[in-house]
């Protein structure tokens, strides 16, 4: 008989706030020393690069400006991801629901009657969230009613969303004697404005994400649509034994979440792009599956995470300009991630060394 | 003369301060069928566990073939030949039969040959007369079938002692005669087999010996030919001192507020598990289900409260059809229900006191408004209801899942009562309570009572139904074997009654 030592993993009971933080930073640090081999390798000083993209991209005012407008659709996407996850439903459709909202937004604003300014912004905001609302119910109808798997059908349903908005931008929304996809420029009265404060220019986009935050926190602790959110989500059982309808709040929540979807894409399109183009949602859909998981579906940590993660994707451009060539530069934005993401895992699990006695 | 082949010699187990089993002796013969007969709770599937290694006996000892053994873990049993199907099955239903009984040999080569494993379990359904196409994958099998899979699996492994735990409770009848029929081969081949069970019915007619246990303790042994249904009931009921009822001065009055009409419902295998059953519960009235459990009481309560569907038949309340109605809407028609799953069923286990307490009440007045909730109110009323329940308490902010059994019971006791109900169903209001909370429970269903609310109780417990229903309903298979008062009637006759035999 041989006394063997056994690894195994052991969820955590407790979350600690200076845990997190204090692994966060060791997987960034972790994951900036494998980047660093790599930036080293092509020839480039990867302290160097670390150094501009601190100061250029997290520290000065236009990295600052640049960084909040970036994470505007990563949010929105983001908070609505979280929403579905909390009652374990996977609506992997932000993208689809983005561009939806994107299509809906566009036709107003094109085609639509004249009307601008605040009011014209308004009528676009709705517009984008009814059509992503739309695309989400058409995924959440059949999760209702026939327990069709939603996981695949939001996938399937963002090809769909993404190929149409390449077809505007591409034929009949494409701006005249232009080669690129895309549309005319929004009325400069529509654009969401930008504060300053102090010498930092924010767009009013990040304080309405923080608003729907607050108002998302204060719906789960204090409604009783919350509270039936809460049943079903801890224990179906007790919500059909209660008459909470389950069927009734899929429809709901997944139409809420697609709807914040396609608010993701009024913000791109009335406060950073101020056009339509044709790959617009650019994968935000997907971060911010990630996001959400990070922050572990608490709609504030949601907006944090949105905006470091906005200025991750900026730096890639940053350390283009440093002579990184741009796929290490992207890569070294997934090596992050990965990184954080693996890091997280320890949050939740600890390694356990156990000692068994007997085989 | 047969031999006998293992001897269980004064096993106690307990755990903790409870005694699960206690001096129990049990001898198997080589070739025989031998019957473990029980009310839930008297110590069957303990002693079974103690021999298929999952339990630890604290004394006693284990002789097999002749040689003293101590049976290590459920791996060491199964290496031994003692081989045990449970009565939830361990296959995995993606993979095919042969793929099933191969994960379960140790010894199999690192290449599996998909023709060559189909073979040799084809030769052994043979053998064995176990109808089993080892191709087919165990999702598309009846529940008759993957039963046949787990048992070739022993019996592939080399299993000499097989232990079935309530193999009839899943088949239907006619399925329940084949498997017995199969076992009896089995056993003629030289296999031993153990079946537990508590139908008194199936076990007269195919077992070979019966051991009775009660309380922990073997009550009775004796051939199948020497057994009788008054033997059997006596060992399994007990002489139990006859208690007068509490439920004196019955409230009972003429109104009618439930009303059943032949009532079909499938279970979620989608067998029938209640075949027309018709009943009527007066205002003031508690009316006790008696049965053996898994007869159709969980679907009995289920249908009413409106968690399934009715396949045939009627449902009034108050002389209102209300067979269609939503949970929903028959919560507003004041049905309250104390379900048997507490934790996963009425209560939210994570969530606190006060969120529970509006499980059913949200949405009304009283605790919202406008969709806000009112947590102030919802405090309050939780806090007046720990004072009128002596309610235990371990914190108004911990989750639901800390407090003690009885404690949660309450709360949901207090929950259902608060709606003011005209129709109470509960399912065992004191299972796994102490002396002094089942009482207490009782307590409040005789208040109600006494309100001129209508009770339906579910019970096991032959003492509690006789000492709180004016009328008990006995359940067998589904059906309703009769519709007794409870004055006019005593243990044996309900005993009988819940086993299957019919009422003349």
């Amino acid at each position: 008989m041989s006394a063997m030592n056994k690894f195994r993993f052991e969820k955590r009971e407790k979350q600690s706030a200076l845990r997190t933080l204090i692994i966060t930073a060791v997987s960034v640090l972790l994951a900036l020393v494998c980047c660093g081999i790599l930036i080293f390798s092509v020839g480039s000083k990867p302290l160097k690069v670390y150094e501009t993209m601190l100061t250029q991209v997290f520290l000065s005012p236009t990295g600052i400006k640049n960084m909040l407008r970036s994470s505007l659709p990563l949010m929105f996407c983001g908070l609505g991801v979280a929403l579905t996850f909390k009652m374990n439903l996977n609506n992997i459709g932000a993208e689809g629901q983005y561009a939806a909202g994107v299509i809906a937004g566009g036709a107003f604003v094109l085609f639509g009657p004249d009307i601008e300014g605040v009011p014209g912004m308004i009528i676009t905001a709705l517009c984008c969230f009814l059509g992503g609302a739309i695309w989400a119910l058409i995924c959440a109808i059949p999760k209702a009613y026939w327990g069709v798997n939603e996981s695949i059908t939001t996938l399937m349903m963002n090809y769909i969303a993404l190929m149409i908005l390449a077809y505007l931008c591409l034929g009949p929304w494409k701006m005249p004697r232009q080669n690129t996809g895309m549309t005319e420029r929004i009325p400069r009265s529509m654009d969401i404005p930008e504060i300053m404060i102090g010498d930092i220019q924010i767009s009013v986009g990040v304080f309405i994400g923080i608003i729907v935050a607050a108002l998302i926190y204060c719906a789960y602790k204090y409604t009783t649509g919350g509270y039936q959110l809460t049943v079903i989500s801890k224990s179906p059982k007790s919500a059909q034994y209660a008459g909470i309808s389950i069927k009734k709040n899929i429809l709901m929540v997944m139409s809420l979440s697609g709807g914040l979807a396609g608010l993701a894409g009024f913000m791109q399109y009335a406060g950073v792009a101020h056009r339509i183009v044709e790959n617009m949602p650019n994968n935000a859909g997907y971060t911010a599956i990630v996001i959400a998981y990070l922050s572990r579906l608490n709609p504030f940590t949601v907006v944090v995470v949105s905006i470091l993660f906005g200025g991750l994707q900026n730096s890639t451009a940053y350390v283009q300009s440093l002579g990184v060539p741009s796929q290490i530069a992207t890569m070294m934005q997934g090596v992050i991630m990965i990184f954080v993401i693996a890091g997280d895992f320890f949050q939740r699990y600890r390694l356990v060394i156990a000692k068994e006695g007997k085989a | 003369m047969k031999e006998p082949i293992l001897e269980m010699r004064n096993i106690t187990k307990k755990f903790g301060k409870v005694v699960a089993n206690e001096d129990v002796n049990l001898t198997l013969n080589e070739g025989e069928i031998h019957a473990l007969l029980g009310e839930n709770g008297a110590g069957k599937s303990t002693l079974m566990n103690v021999l298929t290694g999952i339990y630890k006996p604290n004394s006693g000892a284990i002789y097999y073939k002749g040689n003293k053994v101590k049976i290590k873990s459920p791996r060491h049993a199964v290496d031994l030949g003692i081989g045990m199907v449970h009565q939830h099955f361990h296959l995995i239903p993606t993979l095919s039969a042969a793929e099933n009984v191969f994960l379960y040999t140790p010894s199999c080569k690192r290449v599996l040959h998909k023709k060559e494993m189909e073979d040799a379990i084809e030769n052994c359904s043979k053998e064995f007369h176990l109808d089993v196409d080892p191709s087919a994958k165990i999702w598309q099998m009846s529940v008759g079938e993957q039963q046949r899979v787990e048992i070739i699996k022993l019996l592939y492994r080399g299993a000499d002692i097989l232990i079935l735990d309530e193999p009839s409770a899943v088949l239907t009848a006619q399925e329940a005669v084949e498997m017995f029929k199969n076992l009896r081969k089995m056993a003629e081949s030289g296999k031993s087999v153990v079946v537990i069970s508590h139908k008194m019915n199936e076990v007269m007619q195919f077992a070979d010996r019966i051991t009775v246990l009660k309380g922990g303790k073997v009550e009775d042994t004796m051939l199948a030919e020497e057994a009788t249904v008054e033997r059997l009931t006596k060992a399994v009921v007990g002489d139990r001192e006859f208690v007068p009822q509490t439920n004196e001065g019955s409230a009972k009055k003429e109104q009618v507020v439930l009303e059943m009409k032949d009532v079909v419902v499938k279970n979620d295998k989608g067998l029938n598990a209640l075949k027309n059953v018709s009943l009527n519960i007066h205002a003031g009235e508690i009316f006790g289900i008696a049965g053996v459990a898994g007869n159709g009481q969980k679907e009995l309560a289920e249908v009413i409260a409106g968690l399934r569907k009715a396949e045939e038949g009627t449902i009034f309340l108050n002389g209102e059809d209300v067979t269609k109605l939503s949970v929903k809407e028959r919560i507003r028609k004041k049905i309250a229900f104390i379900p048997e799953d507490r934790l996963t069923m009425g209560l939210v286990p994570g969530m606190t006191m006060d969120e529970n307490r509006v499980l059913k009440q949200y949405n009304e007045q009283q605790f919202s408004k406008h969709g806000i909730l009112k947590k102030k109110a919802i405090s309050d009323a939780v806090d007046a209801e720990i004072e009128r329940h002596e309610i235990k308490i371990v914190g108004k902010s911990a989750p639901v899942s800390l407090m003690s059994g009885g404690n949660q019971q309450k709360l949901i006791i207090a929950r259902e009562i608060s709606g003011e109900p005209t129709l109470l169903i509960c399912a065992y209001p004191s299972r796994g309570l102490d002396m002094g909370a089942a009482e207490a429970v009782r307590q409040i269903l005789l208040e109600q009572c006494k309100k001129g609310v209508a009770v339906l109780m579910i019970s096991e417990e032959l003492d509690e139904l006789f000492q709180m229903s004016d009328r008990i309903g006995v359940l067998c298979d589904g059906e309703m074997m009769a519709i007794l008062d409870s004055h006019e009637t005593d243990y044996e006759t309900v005993g009988r009654l819940m086993s299957g035999e019919r009422y003349e």
